[in-house]
């Protein structure tokens, strides 16, 4: 999973028929520093997350799972809502 | 599988249900010398690890999910073990 930021969010209207009603969000993936790294991509979402939130998401086959019985074709989906991050770095 | 360190947790309380009850655990991936393998990912902990502790990670869904006793879930990472010791053999590339 990986740690990230809603930045926005993406509306398409002809899409896949699996995909009907799936909110889609652009999320900037952070450091656990929350530092910008790596671009932005669109995940599927399954919190209900909203602007500005700090998440993390899935990635590959496990992106659809959340959505089960429906088979979403989903390889990026928001799965966590983070409320703290706590780090600890060695020196 | 990748060798990891964990450098901490986040705390969601929002979260998918198979997520529940289970530590999701910040890890640096390391390289066999060390160092910092890329960026720090997320993944649920099977093994009850902590802080500092030096462990493997599962990069991939079936084998996180399972792990993580969780099957058909959005798991895609897992702390799977600790690491003891790492042997390289000398001269082999």
């Amino acid at each position: 999973m990986f740690l990230g930021r809603v930045v926005g969010s993406l509306w398409a209207t002809q899409k896949n028929p699996q995909l009907e009603g799936l909110r889609f969000l652009l999320v900037q993936p952070l450091t656990p520093e929350l530092k910008i790294t790596g671009k932005r991509l669109i995940c599927a979402d399954s919190t209900g997350a909203g602007a500005g939130e700090l998440v993390y998401w899935v990635r590959g086959r496990e992106a659809g799972m959340p959505f089960l019985p429906r088979q979403v074709p989903s390889d990026a989906t928001i799965v966590g809502i983070v409320d703290e991050v706590q780090v600890k770095r060695p020196c | 599988m990748l060798i990891g360190r964990v450098i901490g947790e986040v705390v969601a309380t929002q979260k998918h249900p198979s997520h529940e009850g289970r530590k999701v655990l910040l890890v640096q991936p390391l390289n066999l010398d060390g160092s910092d393998r890329g960026d720090a990912v997320l993944a649920l902990d099977a093994v009850d690890a902590g802080i500092g502790d030096r462990i493997l990670l599962a990069t991939d869904g079936w084998a996180a999910s399972s792990a993580a006793g969780r099957p058909q879930s959005p798991i895609d990472m897992a702390v799977i073990g600790f690491i003891d010791q790492v042997d390289v053999i000398p001269g082999v590339s």
